[in-house]
């Protein structure tokens, strides 16, 4: 066995903060080698160090079994390192071929672009590694899943061996992940390795053929998914036990928090964007909104808080018709929101913790007395959360943009539960958090259900639709399609009934 | 301990930037051929001064008041530079409705300060429904409306209309306050201390509480750190932008209120221009905040008071605005610098939070 890359002693300290120390990673050629651990486990710092972005204290790296030294991006792609990133960097005016050669462009006479011979090396990528796209598309017509081809198109263009992919399926639907996985293992058979960066067990169990294991800056696992398993991986992931979801023992209640009844509401332009939506959720009960990104679930929500008025049929909520409330009066009577974009709509990041406890519970108590703020009860409650949701922060006097993702969304989460709301909306409540703060957050909207709080769950994570939910909606263009059962379906029938086919 | 380490780098940053401006001026000095000490004393030593004292706390109190309406503007990412046009036309038709009523005192000195902030509040509510509505930025509408002010206030102060020629000077003028509505001066240090001082004290009060500890205050300055957070917790941010927009206007038909009120006791076109750009930049030196506003604003008018007697000591005046520009610039950077360290600081306190929490509950676990 040939080794790509070995890293010893690898170490980067940070002013305070040890960000990498003691990491040995060996990643044999030709394999698939996963990196697991949670926001903040030194992931990142650790790639930032293969791909020459940031420089190591210490240790010794070796690629392709000599030494090296790797100062710049330059020097990575010099030694056959290629990363793709997260967020796609395409141009979308440009054809793929244009997007692929940008940057590392042969010439003719050196002057002209020599497109001619670019385009022969390209498709003779293509044909090599199996990848379905074509040099004369414009990107942006492109569908996520493609453009993320055309990335690692760029990458072997340049002449990679080593491809690093961060976070790549967090962006893909299930089928789009289906079809990476294949081309993965394509490129793994003409001999290149991959280093597969993620937080998704199942998907690590599915794909890699070893896997490391960090926490806490450092490498604390080396294993093989045949001899291990999910809990074994999120146990090393989090240093302790994982916190399982209590199940759900009582049953939905009479009561309706939610009532939509044929409601349609149009754009600006007058275009349809929900066409005759009925929609129901009793107290007491997780209703998941299962659908691919973009077939109308952030218009739901607008409409059942009240944001945008039906332009037909009627929404009640809480016990209020939006036609004639307003967002403040909805929320007022017992709505709380997870945004699914909590920076820009769920917090004031410039704003301290406990300042950002009064948001959205600013005019009633105990934040508020009349007119006046109650710092001292926002104070104190934000420390209720902390405590309670495991929020990790200094002081509740700290800006919330300090925080890491996972521990803002734990603290948002931790706000809209306060006061025991009516109703829930939780668009993506776990998106990009790790498995400790997604296993507190579930625990906590199971409560939530438990004591009498209907629950709207918007999610992409068919797992966690699957966990929590007592009905599952499914959205398609605008419209609901389908209500499943979760302990009558399967993933694939899901997957199925977002893309709007028919379960039979 | 936080507490202290926290008020050092609010002073430190401010400080900063006037040591550095000094040192900067110096250089300009010694290159001008001047001695810079020298310099220096003569402001400080003519600045001081008891009679020009009072003359500079009376145009403190006119810059204060401008700094306060650009500070709630700025509270919501609005650069209100239309305050220029919102004060001199609340005070010109301030002065006419003062000029055509004669209430007792008790109503008309309200009256007339009420006229003043119900104008300002008006004119710079046009920009704030363009902005609201329209989607118009509030710097191109303020721009406008102050050109537009200009117009209709030399328009409406031709003889025959509300104007009338001036006894002395040529000056058109609004027709004089009943003494009803004048407000006393106070004597002090040989000079009068306009006593509309205290209503600018009032304002500095109410701006900081209605901020800080209302649930209004709240709702402005959460729409003005993120609107779409705002407006997902429930608040009606669009109404949000434009009422501050209202309020500023409000507050800017305040500035040179004093003036009128115990001075001219008419509007002529003698009242000053531009106390847009400075209350913009007061309210940048001050942070928004009303005590490091009124800092601010004393040190302008000190700077002003002095600038004068530089001349007659074959100093250029200029050197002041250029004090003046170099401390604005200083400041800003200064302020960005402390935000950064302290930011860092912040960061490294959350990381370590972060981390031996892992620790211990791993610890708890598996015991």
């Amino acid at each position: 066995m040939s080794v790509a890359i070995e890293l010893k002693g690898i170490e980067k300290n940070y002013p305070g903060v040890v960000a990498n120390h003691d990491v040995e990673i060996t990643i044999a050629k030709g394999n698939i080698h996963a990196i697991i651990g949670e926001n903040g486990a030194g992931k990142s710092t650790l790639m930032k160090i293969l791909y020459g972005m940031v420089k190591p204290d210490a240790g010794t790296i070796a690629i392709f079994e000599s030494p090296a030294t790797i100062k710049s991006p330059q020097d990575a792609i010099g030694l056959g390192i290629g990363m793709v990133h997260q967020h796609f960097m395409l141009a979308d005016n440009a054809t793929v071929l244009e997007n692929i050669v940008l940057g590392s462009e042969p010439m003719k006479a050196k002057v002209v672009v020599d497109y001619a011979k670019a385009r022969e090396h390209l498709l003779n990528i293509i044909k090599t590694y199996g990848l379905d796209i074509n040099p004369d598309d414009l990107v942006a017509d492109l569908g996520v899943g493609v453009r993320q081809r055309v990335e690692i198109a760029k990458v072997l263009f340049r002449g990679a061996k080593i491809l690093i992919l961060d976070e790549p399926t967090a962006v893909l639907v299930p089928q789009e992940v289906d079809d990476l996985f294949k081309n993965l293992k394509g490129l793994t058979k003409n001999g290149l390795t991959i280093i597969f960066i993620s937080h998704k067990l199942d998907e690590v169990m599915a794909i890699a053929d070893s896997i490391t294991v960090m926490r806490q800056g450092t490498t604390v696992a080396n294993l093989v998914p045949a001899k291990t398993n999910k809990k074994e991986l999120a146990e090393y992931m989090i240093g302790g036990e994982l916190p399982s979801p209590r199940p759900a023992t009582t049953k939905p209640r009479e009561e309706k928090v939610l009532v939509v009844t044929n409601a349609s509401a149009n754009d600006r332009t007058g275009r349809e964007i929900l066409h005759s939506i009925n929609l129901e959720i009793h107290a007491g009960e997780i209703l998941g909104l299962a659908g691919v990104e973009g077939n109308g679930q952030s218009e739901l929500i607008e409409l059942i808080m009240g944001l945008v008025k039906p332009d037909a049929g009627s929404v009640v909520t809480v016990g209020l018709d939006t036609q004639d409330s307003t967002l403040r009066e909805i929320r007022d009577h017992g709505v709380g929101y997870i945004p699914q974009d909590r920076q820009r709509d769920g917090l004031m990041m410039a704003a301290t913790l406990w300042e950002n406890r009064i948001l959205g519970h600013q005019q009633t108590k105990p934040m508020s007395n009349g007119i006046w703020i109650d710092k001292g009860a926002a104070k104190s409650d934000s420390e209720r959360i902390i405590k309670e949701f495991d929020v990790r922060t200094p002081s509740n006097a700290v800006l919330a943009n300090a925080l890491s993702g996972g521990n803002q969304q734990k603290f948002i989460v931790g706000r809209e539960m306060s006061g025991d709301p009516k109703m829930l909306i939780a668009a993506q409540p776990t998106r990009g958090v790790d498995v400790g703060a997604q296993a507190i957050i579930w625990d906590h909207l199971i409560e939530a259900r438990r004591n009498g709080t209907g629950v709207l769950l918007v999610s992409a994570d068919l797992d966690e639709l699957f966990t929590l939910s007592d009905r599952i909606a499914v959205i398609f263009r605008g419209t609901i399609v389908d209500y499943l059962d979760p302990r009558k379906t399967t993933p694939e029938q899901l997957g199925l009934a977002m893309t709007g086919e028919k379960i039979a | 301990m936080k507490r202290v380490n926290r008020f050092f780098w609010a002073l430190a940053a401010p400080l900063a930037a006037v040591l550095f401006t000094l040192i900067f001026v110096s250089i300009i000095l010694l290159m001008k051929g001047a001695n810079p000490l020298s310099t220096f004393q003569l402001i400080a030593s003519y600045g001081s001064q008891p009679e020009n004292l009072v003359a500079e706390l009376n145009q403190t109190v006119a810059y204060y008041l401008a700094g306060v309406a650009a500070a709630i503007g700025f509270r919501m990412l609005l650069f209100n530079i239309g305050i220029d046009g919102q004060y001199r036309l609340a005070i010109f038709i301030a002065a006419v409705v003062g000029g055509a009523t004669n209430l007792p005192a008790f109503l008309e000195v309200p009256l007339i300060i009420i006229t003043g902030v119900v104008v300002g509040a008006l004119w710079a509510s046009i920009a704030g429904y363009l902005k609201v509505k329209r989607n118009i930025s509030e710097v191109i509408s303020n721009i406008m409306l102050n050109t537009i002010a200009s117009g209709l206030i030399i328009y409406m102060l031709q003889p025959g209309r509300f104007g009338l020629k001036g006894g002395l000077s040529d000056n058109l003028a609004t027709p004089t306050i009943p003494k009803s509505g004048w407000l006393p001066s106070l004597h002090i240090m040989g000079g009068e201390l306009y006593s509309f001082a205290f209503v600018a004290i009032a304002v500095g009060v109410l701006y900081w509480v209605v901020l800080n500890k209302s649930v209004f205050g709240f709702n402005l300055r959460a729409t003005g750190m993120s609107f779409r957070a705002a407006r997902a917790s429930g608040v009606n941010a669009p109404r949000m932008v434009f009422i501050t927009m209202a309020l500023s206007g409000a507050i800017a038909g305040l500035t040179g209120m004093g003036e009128l009120l115990s001075h001219t006791h008419t509007y002529s076109l003698a009242f000053p221009t531009g106390y847009a750009l400075t209350g913009l930049a007061l309210a940048l030196l001050g942070r928004s905040n009303p005590i490091g506003i009124a800092i601010a604003a004393f040190f302008w008018a000190f700077l002003e008071q002095a600038a004068p007697a530089l001349d007659l000591n074959g100093v250029p005046k200029e050197i002041v605005m250029m004090m003046q520009g170099t401390i604005i610039l200083a400041t800003v950077t200064s302020y960005e610098i402390v935000k950064r360290i302290t930011r860092r600081q912040q960061q490294r306190l959350v990381g370590a939070a972060e981390a031996p929490r892992v620790d211990a509950d791993a610890k708890g676990v598996k015991s």
